[in-house]
């Protein structure tokens, strides 16, 4: 992986071991010796918080799972079950949904952080691709959980979600009846989400190795986007990152905790407490908020199949990422202009998630009204179609073009130098960084 | 490799005995593979019992006019509604308009029972229920993303693509309908 090993087992069972399995070797050139840039930031701690998600979520999912019963007639009795009969099943389950909203945070905040610092670009376009796989099967994952409690959110949710299939010509009617096993959302829908949902965190875990196989060939990226070039610009991953990714997983932790003890249903709905009714819809339906961008994209087409095309189009761009930013510099800290454009890619998909939580139809601002009474402004399918373009434009306009006329800053000439420098500039002006 | 594959094909033998028997291995392959996987992909359809709980019997004299009775029928909400003179003049006058999905008042029920109007309550967009009395046309409103329909179910406004279905039933008496 990084060359050389330099491992020596000590005992005479770790060499007969490592003749035969070197496998602490590799967890020792992985993870003790393996060199880092030693200029990562407080953004490069999300992988490590991100692994300890996956393990959250599985443990707390594998106790969930001994005391859920995926029926209709049951689901949702079986949930108040766990909170109110089970032994700290409140505090299990309340981690276990509130660890889905906590993963899917630290995903975007490890995502973002690639854009950023441009951790797709070649030589690490394989693992960003491994990266958008594990994101996929996230979603798919959050949203087959979210339907296990059968509320009425959850119901509805399902119904919308596996109806977009259904917008695919010809097929699309065979294809949600196959998900459904019958003619709605109903059992057997039910019972195959929870055995998928049980299923899909393991295959997380496995192209979750893989990512990190694909770390550990080409480096990890950092903040000046340069590759190390010397052992001076590395420091060993233990016990420099260990203890970073350690406290910022404290830090996270911290956060987790605030909501499981003091607001573990504020990421939620209420209606969600009312068991799922295949006749009423409730009045004001809004997936989780992680999918809130994504909603947002699907509405602001009139049309069904255009806008869910785009809808999974806002996913699919991500992977063909690599080969849209055509820029010779990596990192956006020697990319002013690139850095403008980024800041406000991030403020679309605020906006993004802020239109996909209100209805379509309501005014963000009012200038006046027709004499009809019908309101003038802007409302939110409106907005949400000015950002779905920007959107689009980011990936497929914005880093084609920007890449090839923009003049980039000077790169310094190394990790150490950029570091150096910046020290320098800090002793000149006080406070200014 | 390739100098052992010449030295072991007798001279003289036709070479398209060999392709035959890798085509056949791998059509042989393909086939096999095929038919372990199909079971696997098929057992997600409808089951049996889903597939026999095709029909539903109901009495039409609990609903009175101008109201609307749901029903589940295969899962999904039926609409059972007795319209008003109201609501059928309504439907008959937009019959001409620009509708997204054309459709006569009268294909939208059974022969002179325009005030029966019995509809699958799925919005044809991703599936929410609608409810009756909202929206622009005095029909249906859908609260998820907001498709209009009239009081003949006909779409008008919104992103829904077609009409609300209508299911497959029939009249057994005056009071007495058999949906599926």
């Amino acid at each position: 992986m990084s060359g050389h090993s330099t491992y020596e087992p000590k005992t005479g069972f770790t060499r007969w071991l490592d003749s035969r399995l070197p496998i602490i070797r590799l967890g020792y050139d992985s993870f003790v010796d393996y060199p880092t840039p030693k200029n990562l930031n407080y953004w490069y701690t999300f992988g490590g918080i991100l692994s300890l998600c996956l393990i959250t979520q599985i443990v707390t999912g594998l106790i969930l799972a001994m005391h859920y019963v995926p029926h209709v007639d049951h689901a949702f009795n079986s949930v108040e079950h766990i909170m109110r009969d089970v032994n700290h099943g409140w505090l299990i389950r309340y981690v276990h949904a509130n660890g889905a909203s906590m993963f899917l945070f630290a995903v975007y905040m490890h995502m973002f952080r690639g854009l950023y610092y441009g951790s797709y670009k070649a030589p690490r376009e394989v693992l960003w691709i491994l990266g958008c796989v594990i994101y996929l099967l996230m979603m798919a994952t959050a949203f087959m959980g979210y339907v296990l409690p059968w509320g009425q959110m959850s119901f509805h949710g399902a119904v919308v979600i596996t109806n977009l299939l259904g917008a695919f010509p010809v097929v699309g009617e065979s294809i949600t009846t196959w998900l459904w096993g019958g003619f709605a959302v109903d059992n057997p829908t039910l019972n195959r989400f929870f055995s998928l949902h049980f299923l899909m965190p393991f295959m997380i875990a496995g192209v979750v190795i893989l990512h990190v196989w694909a770390l550990h060939v080409s480096g990890q990226n950092n903040p000046t986007g340069i590759d190390p070039k010397s052992k001076e610009d590395t420091v060993p991953f233990t016990p420099y990152a260990t203890v970073k990714d350690g406290f910022a997983m404290v830090l996270f932790l911290i956060l987790f905790s605030v909501f499981v003890f003091f607001q573990p249903n504020a990421l939620g709905h209420a209606d969600n407490y009312i068991p799922a009714n295949p006749l009423v819809t409730p009045a004001h339906i809004v997936p989780e908020w992680y999918f809130l961008p994504f909603y947002a994209i699907l509405r602001a087409v009139p049309d069904k199949l255009g806008g869910a095309l785009l809808m999974f189009g806002a996913i699919g761009v991500l992977f063909i990422l690599p080969w849209l930013d055509t820029s010779k510099v990596r990192s956006l800290r020697y990319r002013p202009t690139a850095r403008v454009f980024f800041f406000l890619f991030v403020l679309t998909c605020l906006i993004l998630g802020w239109c996909g939580g209100e209805l379509p139809d309501k005014m963000v601002f009012q200038v006046g009204s027709t004499s009809a009474g019908d309101p003038i402004g802007l409302n939110f399918v409106w907005l949400s179609r000015i950002a779905s373009a920007y959107y689009f434009a980011y990936f497929l306009i914005v880093m084609p073009v920007l890449g090839l006329i923009e003049t980039p800053d000077a790169v310094p000439d190394s990790i150490t130098a950029s570091i150096l420098d910046h020290s320098a500039e800090k002793k000149g002006l006080a406070h200014a960084g | 490799m390739a100098d052992t594959v010449g030295e072991i094909t007798p001279a003289g033998e036709d070479p398209s005995r060999r392709d035959f028997i890798h085509v056949a291995t791998l059509a042989a392959a393909v086939g096999a593979v095929g038919s372990v996987v199909w079971p696997l992909v098929n057992q997600m359809n409808p089951s049996g019992d889903m597939l026999a709980m095709a029909s539903l019997e109901f009495d039409l004299s609990k609903v009175a006019d101008g109201s609307e009775v749901t029903i589940k029928w295969r899962g999904k909400p039926v609409f059972i509604r007795k319209r008003t003179a109201v609501e059928i003049a309504q439907a008959k006058a937009d019959d001409n308009a620009d509708l997204k999905d054309p459709a006569k008042d009268a294909d939208r029920h059974k022969p002179g029972k325009a005030e029966w109007l019995i509809l699958i309550g799925s919005c044809t967009h991703l599936g929410c229920v609608p409810t009756f009395g909202g929206g622009d046309w005095g029909g249906w409103f859908c609260p998820c993303h907001g498709s209009h329909y009239d009081t003949a179910g006909r779409i008008r406004k919104g992103p829904a693509p077609t009409n609300l279905a209508l299911p497959e039933y029939a009249f057994l008496s005056d009071t007495k309908v058999k949906i599926g």
